[in-house]
Parts: C-alpha cells; structure tokens; sequence
C-alpha cells in the first residue's frame, strides 16, 4: 500500500513540477490557447461559413484544433527534459519511469482540459452552438484528453529520449490518434445535436483508447527515455 | 546470414537467386493467368437480363487480395520481432522487425493503390470514405510511414532499436482501435465483405487465386530475405568500423604528447603511490 | 545513504569497459577498480574519454562490451538500483530554467525519495552551505550566473547524501569561493566515507586530499599510481 502511495507520490511531484514550469512561463496559456482559438476563426474564414455551416462540423474543427495544439504543448512537455541536463538528471533521480510518465501526462491533461474549456467557449460564442447534453461532452472531452495526454506524453518522450527532430512527432502521433479524433467528434456531434449517433457507444470506445494509451504509456516510458 | 566477420560482397546466396528466380517465373505466370486466361466477371441478373458484375476490373483482385493479405503478414512479423527487440536485445530481431516494416509498408501502398485503380471502375470512385478497410489501411499506411521515418533519423539503428520497437507494437495495437472506430463512423461500408463468395468462382478464378497467394508469398519472402542481408550487412559494417575504431583509439596516445597535453610534467600525488 | 557500501566490495569495478558515441569508441577498454573511500583524480587531455567513463560509472552511458559494475550492482541490469546512490555533477545542470533556486533542488529532493518536511530542511542547509545568498533563491534558474548555477546544481546533489560521487570538473566556471565550497565538499564527502571520482584539470587543487591519480588517453587507462587508500588491487 504504501508502495502504491509512494508511486503516486512520485508522479503528484512530476506534475506539479511541471504544472509549476507551466504556471511560471505561461507557455500554454500564453501562446498554445490563443494558436487554438486562431485556428477555430482560420476555420471560419476558410469555410466562408454561416453559423448553420459551421454548427455543422462543430465538433471536428474542435477537435482538430485540439490535436494542433495539443502537439505544441507535448512538444513544450517533452522540451522541459531537453534543457540543460534534466532528463539525465530525471535518470539518476531514481524516480519509476511509470511514475514520470504518469506525472508527466496528468500535467498535459490538465493544459489540455484548459485548451478544451476555452475552445468550448470559442464554439458557443463564435460558431452559436448549443450543448444538448452536457454530461455525455463533459465525459468524452475528459476520455479524450487522457487519451491525447497519455498517447502524446509517450511519443514526447521518444522525442526527448532520441532528439530526434521535432518534426517527427506529428507524423508519429496523428495518425495514432485517428480514432481518438474520430470517437470524440463522434461524441460531440451527439453531445451538441447536430447529428444522431449513439455518443455513448463512442464514449465507450474513447475510454478504451484511454485505457490502452495510459498502460501502454506507463509499461514502455522506462524504454523510451533510456537509451 | 552472413557471418559478422565475413563480408560479402553481394546479398545473394544460391538459394536465395533460385527463390528469386523462380518467384520471377511466378509473377509471369500469374500475368498470364490473371490477364490472359481467366475471363471477365460478367453475371447475368435473373429478372431484368442485365449484364452486371466487375467485368475486367477483377483482374486486380488477383493481385490486391494476396498483397493485401501479406502485408498483414508482414506486420504481424514485424509485432513479433519487435516483441523479439524489447525482450531479447539482439540485432537479428531489429533488423527483422524493419525489414518486414518495410516490405509491409510497400505492399500496404501498392494494395492502397491497386484497390483505388480496381474501385474507379467498380465503386465509380477513386476514394471511398466510408469504407472500413480502405481507412484502415491508409491509418495503418501512415502508422509504418512514420515508422521508417524514425528509422531514417539516424545511420545508426542501435541507438533506436527499442523506441523504433515500441513505435511498432503501439502501430499493431492502434489497428482494432482504428478498424473499430472506421466501422462504426458512418456505419456503412463498400467493401466487399465477401468479393470472393459472390463472384462466380469457377475452378480457373480460384487456382488463379491461389496461384497468385502463392506467387506474393515468394516474391515477399524473397524481397524481406534480402531486406534482411541488406540490414544485417549493414550491421556489420558498423560493428567493423567500431572494432577498428577501437583498436585505433588505444593506439592513439604517447606518453610526451600526453604530459604536454595535460601541461603537468611532474606527478602532484607522486608522494601518495604505495 | 552516505558511509561505505560493503566491506570488501569494490565501489567502482571496471573490466575492459568499450563505450561509444555513435560510432565513437569513447572509451576503448577501461579496466579500472575503486575502493569503498577512495579519492580518484582522473586526468587527460579533452576527448581522452573522461566525461564519458563518468557518465559510464553513473549508468547513463551504455557499456557496448566488458562489464561495469557499481556498488555491487551490474550497471546493465540493475542501474536503477544504483543510480539513487549515485551523484553526478556533469558539464551540465540538471536545472529547470523557469524554475526557482529553492524550486528546483526541492524537486530533485523529493525526487530522491525524501519527505516534503526533510526536503526542505534539507534544501535550506545544502543551498546556505553552497554559499548562495537568501536573494537568490527565489529567482528563476535563468536569471542566474554560470557559477551560481553550479553551485545550485550541487546543491542538488549535496542533499542525496551519495554514496559514490562522480564530479565532472566541478571547478569549471566557478570563482575562488567557490572552488573553495567544492573542496571543502568533497574533503566532507569523504570524511563521512563516500567515494569520489573527479575529474579535473586543476590539478594542485584537488593535490590537497591526497588522491590517486588516473591518467587517461585515448579512452584506456594510461597511468595509475594505484589506491591511495585500502588495499585494492592495482590494474
């Protein structure tokens, strides 16, 4: 028990290491928030679209917008192991690579959940949607952002554990994504009305991606960060 | 496989010339099964006496249905040997897994792109969105696309055997995910789920069939075989320019270099050597 | 987690140690053998392979043939075990930039497996003993000097209390008082019976404490005026 306690311990630490680099340099909330919000109004201007047409696919531009910017805070994520020595340092800590990737990813999660309110904001006020079922959005837009969080955190650290070139990690990450984009925005057409699926069954499907992304994560970070 | 010391100069090996030989004949023969003897799918409907079915356009299943076939062959071996890279440690699983990677994901373009050519005529669409095998198959393209993109960071596959293995397992892993979710989106699909029971299977069509599950299966094996030779040759350059390397870096130092080097002629613990 | 690890046992064990940097055998077979308590001195000329037999011995760095062993451990299958004892003081920091002083070596604290209550006792003694003023600690890693961050950096690693220390020229980019502050840590690291390979290319500086000198070049050991202390064999 204490074992387990101490694990999570380890991984509170990592997060709110990282929640506090965040909160210091305004990194997400500063540049990464505003790109989502730029690439909703690019949306709009690209469509040439009335509130009808836009309401329409509502739910895929947010999500693609989602996935833009989540790439650019993994990339932010895995950079802070990049500077000056710390990932070497972050191996000779001692601390479980599970507990690392744990901690690391709750912190995406939480900069994601932040990108995904405002986003929402930028739905209701700039395309006049209206959420039909609150619960079902809440429940699929947390899924889907562990499963984003947990996927991006692992490929952000094959990034930071190879340095390898940063114009991998979207080639590596989308296309693993594909079904997270296509259950949330799923989801999402249900949760807003504007097309009847079953959201709940894509919710369930989200949770498995989530599912299989956070273990997954966990079980191989120790083999992504070492050499 | 060529020992790590000998080093030949050509990846062929008499056995391997006769796979290749004998896959070439293969190849022809099915060309001329597929194109020249079979004939046409052309049915007729049993109340309006309409001609219908795929006429000459099913030709390309011949070549699309055992590529397509292999190619999950190919990835699946890939799983495994990339299971092989995490557990074992040994460059012959590494070179493995890449080699079938890379072999897979040329048969996964080339079943992309005999697919697209069958449905213009069939489907009367380059691209069907909603269908399940064809998304499945392009996500599964990009996933190995990104695949030998990592590989292709460095000229130096130890430093990324075990991500590179991890990047493929997430790959295969992602596919039910992927199929699941393409199936559901739309909940509709073109693909013939049963192309080969609907077709009027006469004993030609299917030797042909097999024929050509035959000929793919040689041509892969021959392609993967000398992948492999390449991968593995590789490998040994490496291990032979690092055993030269080493054994140059041993020779490299001379005493008076070295005192100049460090600037210190006398020895400041001198006094402290048992 | 300081004081000697077994009797008996080498701290560091080395035989025919190959390391490589891409295709770069850094270390071209290193046979080397440290005692529980011993000072190491290595020196050489730039690119003799010194940082890496560092980074080597602190499990960073892959042995590609010989065996590494430390503190009792296989370095290859049972780093992880090793590396919280261990302590490496590299070309780099290990700092957070946006991070404050006290921020980060609270981090590294915890991360150790320390207490929030011990990590900030802890942090306190090791940042006043590191001699950085009050003023500091709540700056950003950023705003400070390549010296203060050095100094910061230890201190990181004061409060591990590692049993095997392995310092990468710790005099680099410090001033006078500094240097001061790294000797008079490594005279404490071995009182309390720790271990420390440093390399260095000040020479008289590290003299004081007596230690065995190492000569290496071209990623092999060239010279070895053997231990200074114990009764280990001499390679």
């Amino acid at each position: 028990m204490s074992e387990v306690r101490r694990f999570l311990g380890d991984a509170g630490l990592v997060a709110a290491r990282d929640l506090r680099i965040e909160f210091r340099s305004r990194v997400v909330v500063g540049q990464v928030v505003p790109f989502a919000l730029l690439v909703l109004v690019l949306f709009g201007f690209a469509l040439d679209a009335d509130h009808r047409t836009l309401r329409m696919f509502a739910s895929g531009l947010f999500w693609v917008a989602v996935l833009l910017s989540a790439l650019l805070a993994v990339h932010r994520s895995a950079a802070l192991e990049l500077s000056d020595g710390t990932l070497d340092a972050l191996r000779m800590s001692g601390l479980p690579p599970a507990a690392l990737f744990l901690g690391k990813a709750t912190a995406v999660f939480v900069q994601l959940m932040l990108l995904e309110v405002v986003l929402l904001g930028g739905l209701l006020v700039l395309y006049g949607v209206q959420v039909v079922d609150p619960m079902l959005l809440l429940v699929s837009g947390l899924l889907a952002g562990v499963a984003v969080a947990a996927a991006g955190t692992l490929y952000g650290a094959l990034a930071s554990g190879l340095g390898v070139r940063e114009t991998l990690l979207p080639i590596l990450l989308l296309p693993v994504l594909a079904p997270v984009l296509i259950g949330a925005t799923r989801a999402f057409d249900d949760a807003l009305g504007s097309v009847a699926v079953d959201g709940w069954a894509w919710t369930g499907l989200l949770a498995v991606a989530a599912l299989i992304a956070t273990v997954v994560g966990a079980l191989v970070h120790g083999v992504l960060i070492e050499d | 496989m060529a020992g790590r010391d000998e080093t030949p100069g050509t990846t062929g090996s008499r056995g391997s010339r006769l796979l290749g030989c004998v896959a070439l004949a293969s190849l022809g023969v099915l060309g001329v099964l597929a194109f020249v003897l079979t004939g046409p799918d052309v049915r007729i409907h049993p109340t309006t006496g309409e001609e219908f079915g795929q006429f000459d356009a099913v030709r390309m299943l011949y070549l699309h249905v055992p590529m397509a076939i292999l190619m999950y062959a190919s990835f699946l071996l890939c799983a495994v040997a990339s299971v092989g890279v995490l557990v074992k440690r040994t460059p012959w699983w590494d070179v493995m897994a890449h080699s079938t990677a890379e072999v897979g994901t040329v048969l996964c373009g080339l079943v992309l792109v005999t697919g697209s050519i069958w449905g213009r005529p069939v489907w009367n669409t380059w691209w069907e969105w909603g269908d399940v095998r064809l998304m499945t198959t392009l996500v599964l393209f990009l996933l190995f696309a990104g695949y030998l993109a990592l590989r292709g960071t460095t000229s130096d596959p130890r430093r990324q055997e075990r991500q590179a293995a991890v990047v493929a397992l997430v790959a295969v892993l992602d596919i039910p995910l992927v199929n699941r979710s393409v199936e559901w989106w739309e909940n509709r699909t073109l693909h013939q789920r049963s192309t080969l029971e609907e077709l009027k299977i006469e004993d030609l069509t299917l030797f042909t069939l097999m024929f050509g599950f035959l000929t793919f299966g040689l041509v892969v094996w021959w392609l993967t075989l000398q992948r492999f030779r390449v991968g593995w040759l590789e490998r040994a350059a490496i291990d032979h320019a690092v055993g030269s390397a080493i054994a140059e870096r041993r020779s490299e130092t001379s005493a008076v270099e070295l005192d100049a080097a460090i600037g210190v002629s006398d020895d400041p613990a001198g006094e402290e050597s048992p | 987690m300081a004081g000697r690890y077994r009797d008996g046992v080498p701290v560091v064990e080395l035989r025919g140690a190959v390391a490589l940097l891409g295709n770069f055998p850094a270390l071209a077979g290193v046979d080397l053998t440290v005692e529980s308590g011993e000072v190491v001195l290595l020196r050489g000329p730039n690119g003799a392979g010194k940082t890496t037999l560092l980074r080597l011995c602190a499990g960073l760095v892959r042995p590609e043939s010989g065996s590494v062993e430390v503190l009792g451990h296989d370095l290859v299958r049972e780093r992880r075990s090793v590396r919280r004892r261990v302590a490496l003081l590299g070309h780099a920091t290990g700092l957070y930039d946006d991070l404050t002083v006290n921020q980060n070596v609270r981090f590294w604290t915890r991360a150790a497996g320390l207490s929030a209550v011990e990590a900030i006792e802890r942090t306190a003694s090791a940042l006043l003993r590191m001699g950085l003023s009050e003023r500091l600690l709540g700056q950003p890693v950023h705003t400070l000097s390549a010296g203060q961050r050095r100094r910061a950096s230890l201190a990181a690693l004061v409060v591990r209390r590692p049993g095997l220390w392995l310092l990468d020229e710790p005099h680099a980019s410090l001033d006078q008082s500094g240097r001061d502050v790294v000797d008079g840590l490594v005279g404490d690291a071995v009182a309390a019976g720790a271990t420390v390979l440093v390399s260095s290319h000040e020479l008289e500086r590290v003299a004081g404490l007596g230690p065995r000198v190492v000569t290496i070049s071209g990623g092999v050991v060239v010279d070895d005026t053997g231990p200074a202390v114990g009764g280990g064999s001499r390679v």
